[in-house]
């Protein structure tokens, strides 16, 4: 089963480009054959190029040419080409990129109504093109940023067309929520104008913060250099590496945080691509974490975040490994989990895990953890035997948690403080199709979202009393 | 006569592999303990039960293999021809690109209609090549979407195909917590659905075979391999050849149907459990010897007190005062009563074995003459490498407190309205899971006033 990925906007492409490249070195990894498989194949494209880039694809055999199944969207040029012109070039061809060169200005109606309007055609083009190529298709996922222009208002208008044109397919977003010393003043605006989207059209958003991602490439720098771990830790292992780098930590922290995304979405989809036990497909994900249509906004944790290099991993720190995915400071936001309240949980796990250490360690966890009435034992698992590179095993909870919460309230009141001064206002409201109903409709979707947490809440800690069984007459 | 095996979704292929391993390296084993015209017998009647030959000699199994993703499937297949001594046909599979997504709707609204032809087309053929057909045994979990929804949907089918044939699910139960959300929903569909067109169910529970690894096996780090592999031993312990009790000199050669005769006297009775005994690790065998009284014992307790395995058996329940007539709701606490029971044995010394207490009339609900109620199976080749072994597959209170259990928990769900909308989106309507509560209702209803 295969998936299509559109980046869009700045930090979608930034993002995009490391996760080519990690899936790509994933794969090398994997398959020493070169052989193309199934498991390549939900990731690429396989081209006979020698007769040029219209080459007809090849199902099985060799590895020719590797295409990602994708389309590169942004407004401005600066990242994509510099894309177009490193090592992942031949990855892409000039067919799956639509470009322009003055941005949307950080104005998500710029990017949505504007843009939208004026590149739908030549995006349903090419993805109708991109689509053929696949035999099955089971997902779409956009990467994007909410804060901007570009990635938040032309990243939701091709969530809206990827709804009109493939119903069926699920859309999953990983959405970047812009932290409260963003330095785009407008990004509050932004980024409620694009939750109505995501509310609407998404199958399943996983929101992502920068502060949390910041934070955690902190604290590997720190291990690192702090001299307790140091030289045991396995370069190649961690979570924010490239080249494997622990330079790239200092130098160029965007990097090493947008590689945190690569391989959540990496790991996401690891069970649907490689063997295990007890396999998890992504149709599986939506169907068992989102209990109702409008509450899917999952909180996601990546563990281990190194490996040390020690071979020996007794099962100690296997199960340090699930205890840190429930700890406040592995989350991808800015949330606590434990203190709040799950409508479910997965736990994704790659390695060499057995159900029994799944088993003891949800025995372990579960006491600690608030589960709504209806589904006090809400886990869905995955077991993967394939472990990521450079680690022995890893962990990717996903969490359905009313920790979501804080997030939508702050950006709310940061909206809010913006709107009552009808500050910058204007920039959005002369672009055509824009009106205030746009604000006022955004603001009320994304209060409503909160008022349903509100509600679940409220029922935590509280009596349980289980609904009464049907009677049978005897 | 043959049995067709439909393995079905990712636990159904996993099981079925490690049976017909199980069975392949019994047969192959030089531990029979009995005479060499017995061992003969008793190979060729697995032989003809579950696999066909090949021109290369290589036996190939009786069996169809189902799955909406291709990856299970493309494993059993290559790890079996791997095996070097038993193999799958490389034309009995039928596979999608994209799995069920855990949703039953999903698996028995669209995938069973959708390719409903190419996978009963793949059991006709199968069906054939049996000179005589015995019946089906379909592999399944009802946690998940294909193995429950798709192999609900496709019982159906065998039904209506051949009308005259037995089937038997085998059932997979899931660990209560962490393997699928909505298993509860999953499995309440399933088993209302089967109930309408199984012969009977014969479940198996993660849990219990999990406690089976921890504590006779002594597996540190159990997978899901391992729990397999104690299933499949299991399983192999009731399906081997054997010699029923009217059944003249030769091996049985109608087991599905046996078996339904000795377990399956009313149809809203249909549950069916699975003990054996003696269980313990390969490298121990050696050093083990058991006497047929001695497991027989622990076995009848374990009937009567409802214990999942030899060890932690409560031996304080007992059954009530043979001779009088009791109403269900004084009968002792905890005490399994059962309608029928079946007991295997395979080894040595099995024609001076007692049972005795298990046609005890107070170990049964009052409507069948205990010697109707208790069969025996028996034969002198020992099974899988232990000289004695001993299985017992009850038609009893076994499964009402975990079905019981998995209804309350589904309902509870339902109450909420949690993940309706992921069914009603396949054409599953909250009519429809009202029913089914309310036939799986009148089952545990049925069970609990034995």
């Amino acid at each position: 089963a295969v998936s299509l990925r559109f980046a869009v906007g700045q930090c979608g492409n930034q993002v995009g480009f490391r996760f080519w490249d990690l899936a790509l070195r994933e794969h090398a990894a994997i398959n020493k054959k070169g052989i193309y498989d199934e498991a390549l194949s939900s990731f690429f494209r396989n081209v006979d190029t020698r007769s040029g880039d219209n080459g007809p694809d090849i199902y099985k055999g060799k590895i020719c040419s590797l295409k990602a199944r994708a389309l590169l969207i942004d407004m401005e040029e600066g990242v994509v080409n510099e894309i177009l012109q490193g090592p992942l070039r031949d990855v892409f061809d000039s067919k799956q990129l639509i470009t322009d060169v003055s941005g949307s200005g950080n104005n998500w109606a710029v990017g949505h109504k504007i843009y939208g309007c004026q590149y739908r055609e030549n995006i349903v083009e090419k993805l109708r093109k991109t689509a053929e190529h696949c035999d099955c298709l089971q997902c779409f996922f956009i990467i994007h940023s909410m804060g901007g222009g570009t990635g938040s208002g032309l990243g939701t208008f091709v969530l809206n067309l990827l709804e009109d044109e493939f119903p069926e397919v699920y859309r999953f977003v990983t959405s970047v929520y812009p932290s409260g010393e963003d330095d785009v003043i407008t990004s509050p605006y932004n980024s409620v104008l694009a939750m109505k989207e995501l509310n609407e059209h998404a199958d399943c958003v996983l929101p992502i913060e920068n502060e949390s991602l910041f934070e955690i490439v902190n604290k590997i720098h720190q291990m690192i250099n702090s001299g307790k771990l140091g030289s045991t830790v396995k370069q190649n292992s961690l979570v924010t590496s490239s080249a494997g780098s622990a330079k790239t930590l200092q130098e160029k922290p965007f990097d090493a945080m947008n590689n945190i995304i690569a391989n959540l979405l990496l790991n996401l989809t690891s069970s649907a691509r490689f063997e295990g036990s007890l396999n998890m497909d992504l149709n599986e994900i939506s169907m068992n974490l989102v209990p109702f249509p409008r509450l899917h906004y999952l909180v996601s944790s990546l563990t281990p975040l190194y490996t040390l290099a020690d071979v020996n991993v007794p099962s100690r720190r296997l199960d340090q490994m699930f205890s840190d995915a429930f700890s406040r400071d592995h989350q991808l936001i800015q949330a606590d989990p434990k203190h709040s309240l799950y409508l479910a949980c997965a736990l994704l796990v790659r390695g060499n895990v057995q159900v029994s250490d799944l088993r003891r360690n949800i025995e372990r966890l579960k006491p600690s953890l608030h589960f709504v009435s209806w589904n006090q034992e809400g886990w869905k698992t995955g077991l993967c035997s394939v472990p990521p590179v450079g680690h022995s095993h890893s962990l990717l909870a996903l969490a359905n948690n009313t920790c979501v919460k804080p997030t939508f309230i702050e950006l709310k009141d940061r909206f809010m403080k913006l709107y009552k001064k009808k500050a910058h206002l204007h920039h959005y409201l002369q672009i055509d199709g824009m009106e205030q109903s746009c604000f006022s409709e955004a603001i009320s979707s994304l209060s409503d979202l909160i008022e349903e947490y509100n509600e679940l809440d409220a029922t935590k800690g509280g009596p349980r009393i289980d609904p009464s069984r049907l009677k049978i007459a005897v | 006569m043959s049995i067709v095996t439909v393995q079905l979704g990712q636990c159904g292929n996993q099981i079925g592999h490690e049976v017909f391993s199980a069975l392949c390296s019994d047969i192959r084993g030089t531990h029979g303990l009995c005479s060499k015209k017995e061992n003969e017998s008793y190979h060729d009647s697995c032989r003809e039960r579950f696999f066909t030959e090949e021109e290369s000699g290589v036996p190939v199994a009786r069996a169809v293999l189902v799955d909406m993703e291709p990856k299970v499937i493309s494993q059993a297949l290559s790890m079996a021809a791997s095996s070097g001594h038993w193999k799958y046909s490389s034309h009995s599979h039928f596979c999608q690109k994209q799995g069920s997504g855990n949703n039953w709707a999903n698996g028995f609204s669209v995938h069973g209609p959708r390719h409903k032809e190419a996978i009963m087309d793949l059991v006709q053929k199968e069906a054939e090549k049996c000179e005589r057909l015995g019946g089906f045994f379909t592999i399944m979990s009802m946690a998940g979407g294909t193995g429950s929804g798709l192999g609900a949907f496709v019982t159906q089918c065998l039904r209506d195909a051949f009308p005259t044939s037995f089937i038997l699910n085998h059932v997979v139960w899931p660990y209560g917590t962490g393997e699928v959300i909505v298993q509860n929903y999953n499995s309440v569909l399933t088993l209302s659905h089967l109930y309408q067109s199984s012969d009977a169910l014969l479940v198996h529970e993660n849990d219990a075979i999990h406690k089976i690894c921890a504590q006779l096996m002594n597996i540190k780090q159990i997978s899901f391999r391992d729990v397999n592999q104690v299933i499949a031993h299991q399983l192999g312990s009731v399906f081997q050849p054997t010699h029923t009790a009217g059944g003249g000199s030769g091996y049985s050669r109608n087991p599905l149907g046996d078996l339904m005769e000795a377990l399956v006297p009313h149809p809203e009775f249909r549950l069916l459990g699975l003990r054996n005994i003696p269980q313990m690790p390969e490298n121990s065998l050696a050093y083990s010897t058991f006497s047929w009284p001695g497991l027989l014992k622990h076995l009848r307790q374990m009937l009567i007190a409802n214990a999942q395995m030899e060890e932690g058996i409560d031996w304080q329940v007992r059954p009530p005062h043979p001779g009088s007539s009791i109403p269900s709701t004084n009968k002792p606490l905890h005490f399994n009563t059962s309608i029928a029971n079946l007991v295997i044995l395979r080894g040595k010394d099995v024609h001076s074995v007692d049972l005795g207490g298990f046609q005890d009339p107070s170990l049964y609900t009052s409507w069948l003459k205990p010697q109707d109620a208790f069969s025996a199976w028996k034969t002198p080749r020992a099974f899988n490498k232990y000289e004695k072994s001993a299985s017992l597959v009850s038609n009893s209170q076994f499964l009402l407190k975990p079905l019981d259990s998995i209804v309350g928990k589904a309902w509870n769900m339902f109450a909420s309205k949690a993940y309706l909308h992921q069914y009603t989106k396949f054409g599953i309507q909250e009519e429809e899971f009202l029913d089914c509560f309310t036939t799986l209702e009148q089952v545990i209803s049925s069970y609990t006033n034995l």
